[in-house]
């Protein structure tokens, strides 16, 4: 493998370097593991996963949850949201436990109010229309909200693992950029622009400066309607002495983001467009210096008789199902055995050469999408030789409990797909 | 498939925008994509609008980045044209304070303040505002001889978890601005979406998450007043093969099996012959294929209680390409003339 990198035309056929998920987390100094990727890819079902492993091997483990599908909430017995990690029942070995829970991105951002603000001064905040739609759905709030509830689990101490799930975002990257987006916005010029006829307003000597805001806010209320303008107007007057405590728990989530106790899992399935975000997220963490611990890559199909080529098969099943076996290959061990066909079989052996007519076929079809994600596979590995890989075999069905979690994970801790 | 709603019974009264959700991964933009081919029958003219800039749609047709601006993507048999636009919502905001208050220059110093920044990405509501109303725009857009510029526009639009919320700006802005010229526009758009001008599809997997957030997000789309049009159920795979009796009957010819394997020439049926090697592997396939044919079926159940029309498109084997597109689009348009 090492002599293969090396040169240009095997590049792509190189086999990336196996994902050690145990010793990730048997790790004590992994302290945050963030499973990040497009949506629809398993990665609610990766982190859950993950933490039923790292429970049942000694960790103190709590999984947050974004937006989990409810039956696999309900596998972890957390189908209730209230926004507190719960101890799963159930899980949990060599004094490990496993606690789970789902962001509800307006309580957090709520208890950031309530904990940051007097009691009049929050209750003017949670009342504000621009604040409750801002903090029930602008964009990037549960990006942010999820940073934020990370922040927080960290903080407490009382876990020695926790694995995030991000938000089905936009972009996989959204939950990168919202916290620094939101925070610019708290911290920037705008905002002193909304808040300009009560601050600047009436100060000698910036007459000017004056002249040229209250000229920008007569436009702002024009496109925003009064009543807008001044509800933000009033929200920023009542967040004002919060702002800079945003910006630092934002800037301090991104450090945290960068520490060398995060590794964060970009999940993929083996689809061009699951690959192509995933070499995007490779590429961004490489530029915010956060620490890549490897690719999770579920779904991925593998057949215990991979030995048998799509086409042989077809031609097999063609072979039988035209009834005239005029064997071209291995014609002497087919001979024999036909002769040595007792008479008066017939009318079972064409029954059963079409039963094993359907099962090549059924081959054949899995052989092509064994080679189809391979080729899609085969371009990111040459993108991205370095990144180490665990496979997770497609599943016939979803989890739903405990024992589906676990078969995932080991699964996952193999990190290559089992033989069909 | 059950009787079609009156939207669906010619091509002329299908609606004129089409917006396509569905749960992440269930390949939503293959099926705007392959919609707009569909509707761009006979010198008819379609607009594939694009909303969360991931540019999914350049990638799908093989094309360069999508600029801002409508530009001619595919040709459709029969002589129809795709065109395709990114909606980006800072310059949708941008044309919008130019062609209303013809702000060009102060357009610029809110953009250095931060303001548009604020309107398009932070602002609750208001991105969405910009940009489903800039696909009404298009959708109400006539020449000068009266004609709509385009018969139909489809949106490839954000995931089912949040289709509800991005296209009922109406709730989230009106809640804000409660007049004013936000206030009216999103007024307009909604009076766009909230008619059988539009249809709301949702595209599914036969897989037990998809179907379970089809059917959420249908009851939500209902809840809010919006127009659900169809479930396009997505990468079906063909069943040529009677799975069941196949495992069974498999089962119980091992021996048989293994001989058929290699009377087809795949090696030796003795113990430890090739043939008899691959017997167990096959079997396990097509166990597993059947244990998913009965899922798929228990999904097929739970789609057909939620009472709506249907597409059905194929897995295409070799992977999704410009071909797999047209192939896709001749299925559609077979379905639609079909009910």
């Amino acid at each position: 493998m090492s002599e293969g990198r090396e040169g240009v035309d095997t590049v792509g056929l190189d086999t990336p370097p196996p994902l050690a998920v145990d010793r990730l987390l048997d790790d004590r100094e992994t302290r945050i593991i963030v499973c990040c990727g497009a949506g629809g890819v398993g990665k609610t079902t990766t982190a859950a996963a993950l933490g039923v492993r790292a429970a049942a091997r000694g960790r103190k483990a709590v999984v947050l949850t974004i937006d989990p599908a409810r039956r696999l909430a309900q596998s972890m017995g957390i189908d209730s949201l209230d926004n507190t990690p719960r101890r799963v029942a159930g899980a949990g070995e060599d004094g490990g436990e496993l606690h789970a829970m789902m962001l509800d991105m307006k309580r957090t951002f709520d208890e950031i109010v309530e904990a940051h603000a007097d009691a009049e001064r929050a209750r003017a905040i949670l009342a504000n229309p621009f604040y409750q739609s801002l903090s029930a759905g602008f964009a990037g709030t549960q990006e942010y909200m999820a940073m934020e509830k990370l922040g927080q689990l960290r903080a407490r101490d009382d876990w020695d693992l926790i694995i995030v799930d991000t938000p089905p975002s936009r972009s996989a990257l959204d939950f990168l950029d919202a916290p620094k987006r939101l925070g610019s916005f708290l911290d920037g010029k705008f905002i002193r622009v909304l808040m300009a006829p009560a601050k600047v307003g009436g100060r000698a000597g910036m007459k000017f400066l004056n002249v040229g805001m209250s000229m920008m806010t007569g436009t702002l209320s024009k496109l925003m309607g009064a009543s807008l303008l001044k509800d933000v107007q009033t929200f920023v007057a009542a967040m004002d002495t919060m702002f800079g405590g945003f910006r630092t728990r934002a800037d301090a989530t991104f450090r945290l983001l960068q520490a060398p106790g995060t590794a964060f899992l970009v999940v993929a399935a083996p689809e061009p467009d699951a690959l192509r975000e995933a070499a995007y997220f490779v590429e961004r963490l490489a530029a915010e210096r956060m620490p890549l611990a490897g690719l999770v890559l579920n779904r991925v199909h593998g057949s215990g008789a991979d030995q048998l080529s799509a086409e042989r098969a077809l031609a097999a099943a063609e072979n039988l199902e035209e009834g005239g076996i005029v064997d071209q290959e291995s014609g002497k061990a087919g001979l024999r055995d036909t002769a040595a066909e007792p008479p008066g079989a017939d009318d079972d052996t064409t029954a059963v050469d079409r039963i094993t007519a359907g099962l090549l076929r059924l081959h054949a079809e899995r052989m092509q999408v064994i080679a189809r994600e391979q080729r899609t596979r085969d371009r990111f590995t040459s993108l991205h030789p370095e990144v180490a890989v665990a496979e997770v075999a497609a599943l016939p069905g979803d989890v739903h409990d405990l024992a589906g979690l676990r078969a995932i994970g080991e699964r996952l801790a193999a990190g290559v797909p089992a033989g069909a | 498939m059950r009787a079609p709603g009156p939207e669906w019974l010619g091509s002329g009264d299908v609606s004129r925008l089409q917006v396509v959700s569905g749960k992440g991964g269930t390949g939503k933009t293959t099926v705007a994509a392959a919609l707009a081919l569909a509707l761009a029958r006979e010198g008819r003219r379609t607009l594939l609008v694009e909303v969360e800039g991931r540019q999914g749609l350049a990638q799908l047709f093989g094309a360069e980045a999508l600029p801002y601006e409508e530009r001619k993507i595919a040709v459709a048999p029969g002589g129809g044209e795709v065109f395709a636009l990114a909606i980006d919502a800072e310059r949708a905001l941008l044309d919008y304070l130019q062609m209303f208050y013809k702000l060009g220059s102060a357009g610029r110093a809110l953009k250095k303040l931060g303001a548009i920044d604020f309107a398009t990405t932070i602002a609750p509501g208001l991105r969405d505002v910009l940009l489903t109303g800039k696909a009404c725009e298009a959708v109400r857009r006539k020449d000068k001889a009266g004609q709509y510029v385009y018969d139909h526009v489809i949106m490839d639009a954000p995931p089912t978890g949040r289709i509800t919320r991005f296209l009922n700006v109406n709730d989230e802005v009106a809640g804000l601005a409660r007049f004013g010229p936000i206030h009216n526009q999103a007024q307009a758009v909604m009076k766009v979406l909230k008619s059988p001008e539009t249809a709301v599809h949702l595209v599914t997997l036969l897989e037990e998450m998809p179907v379970q957030e089809t059917a959420d997000g249908i009851e939500e789309l209902r809840e809010a007043g919006l127009p659900v049009g169809r479930v396009v159920v997505n990468m079906v795979r063909p069943h040529h093969l009677d799975e069941d009796t196949l495992r069974t009957a498999a089962e119980e010819h091992r021996a048989g099996v293994a001989k058929a394997l290699s009377r087809a020439g795949l090696g030796g049926a003795r113990r430890g012959g090739l043939a008899e090697r691959l017997v167990e592997p096959l079997l396990a396939q097509a166990s597993e294929h059947a244990g998913r044919v009965e899922l798929e079926r228990a999904q097929r159940a739970v789609l057909a209680g939620l009472d709506l029309p249907t597409y059905e498109l194929p897995l295409l084997g070799a992977g999704m390409d410009l071909a797999g597109l047209y192939e896709l689009a001749k299925e559609l348009r077979k379905q639609s003339v079909a009910e």
